[in-house]
């Protein structure tokens, strides 16, 4: 049962990996990347790797790719154009990933990852969480590495931010520096003005 | 049942892939940026693996940084193509060679 849902959800993933580097049109390639990351998130339950599973899900999915997709729409590609020059780099490509497969292929494929070297470990029982597992490795030994992910977080932020913002020179923008920067005495006046008797103006009736 | 080689062949076919797909779309800097998701893909499932069958979730502690790392490249990534963009009005790869390399 396990190796079937393997089988199946790995074919997912290669097909929709084939399907990403293969099409031409952006969009669809994204929606390809997702079914590929879907599927590989199966495939990380399969390996008892819930809470990651589940993240790749939310964080990819639902963040990163949403990104893609919004870039996508802004940018106006030249689809015509990025048809040309697809076939001329096709054999190079497949060479060059067999070639790559190949390798690995006999780095891994042998005897030394087969199940004598590396023995199936035993499924956990119901009451097995992995959160806590993951989160009791990651809160101890690898604090320090936890608050460096967070600062690079907080850097992709403001180099994004500060990447893409730009002033045009017709919009109104608030001042932030020169409204704190005032003092009173530059919006607040005090004039002095003498005290004059108002004189009396009958209304005129003529007008009417 | 499945073994370790399973999964490590898995990885190697999606890196491969992955591979093949940044020769293929040299046209498009889009695509080239979902090929290093890709990989990075590929790299996770097996550390994924690796935690699994050694009984270790130190791997899956790495993944967790490798995620993150990925999300901020993504961004930076997409803000640069974006900036580029609106510069050039191309994100074809072969006609960004202003710095002539």
């Amino acid at each position: 049962m396990e190796t079937f849902v393997f089988y199946i959800f790995s074919a997912f993933m290669v097909l929709s990996a084939l399907m990403v580097i293969t099409v031409n049109n952006p969009v669809k390639a994204a929606f390809f990347l997702v079914l590929s990351f879907f599927a590989s998130a199966a495939i990380w339950l399969l390996l008892e790797a819930e809470f990651l599973a589940i993240i790749l899900v939310i964080v990819y999915v639902g963040a990163v790719m949403v990104l893609f997709l919004f870039v996508v729409m802004m940018l106006d590609i030249n689809m015509a154009q990025i048809k040309k020059g697809f076939v001329n780099n096709l054999p190079l490509a497949v060479a060059v990933a067999i070639a790559m497969f190949v390798t690995i292929f006999f780095v891994v494929g042998g005897e030394s990852f087969s199940e004598s070297v590396f023995t199936i470990p035993d499924r956990h029982g119901a009451d097995y969480s992995n959160v806590a597992e993951l989160g009791k490795v990651l809160y101890t030994d690898y604090v320090y590495s936890f608050e460096i992910a967070a600062v690079i977080l907080l850097v992709g932020i403001i180099a994004a931010i500060s990447l893409t913002l730009r002033r045009r020179p017709n919009t109104r923008h608030q001042k932030i520096e020169e409204q704190v920067a005032v003092k009173s005495k530059d919006r607040l006046q005090v004039v002095k003005v003498d005290a004059q008797p108002r004189k009396y103006e009958p209304a005129k009736e003529e007008q009417k | 049942m499945l073994s370790l080689t399973h999964f490590l062949v898995l990885g190697a076919i999606m890196f491969s892939i992955a591979m093949a797909g940044i020769f293929i779309n040299r046209k498009n800097v889009l695509i080239l940026l979902m090929c290093v998701e890709l990989m990075l893909l590929a790299v996770n499932t097996n550390f994924i693996a690796f935690s699994h069958y050694l009984g270790d979730s130190a791997g899956q502690v790495f993944v967790f940084f490798i995620l993150t790392v990925a999300a901020a490249e993504a961004a930076i990534g997409l803000a640069i193509l974006v900036v580029l963009f609106r510069n050039k009005r191309t994100i074809n790869v072969e006609e960004l060679d202003s710095l002539k390399g």
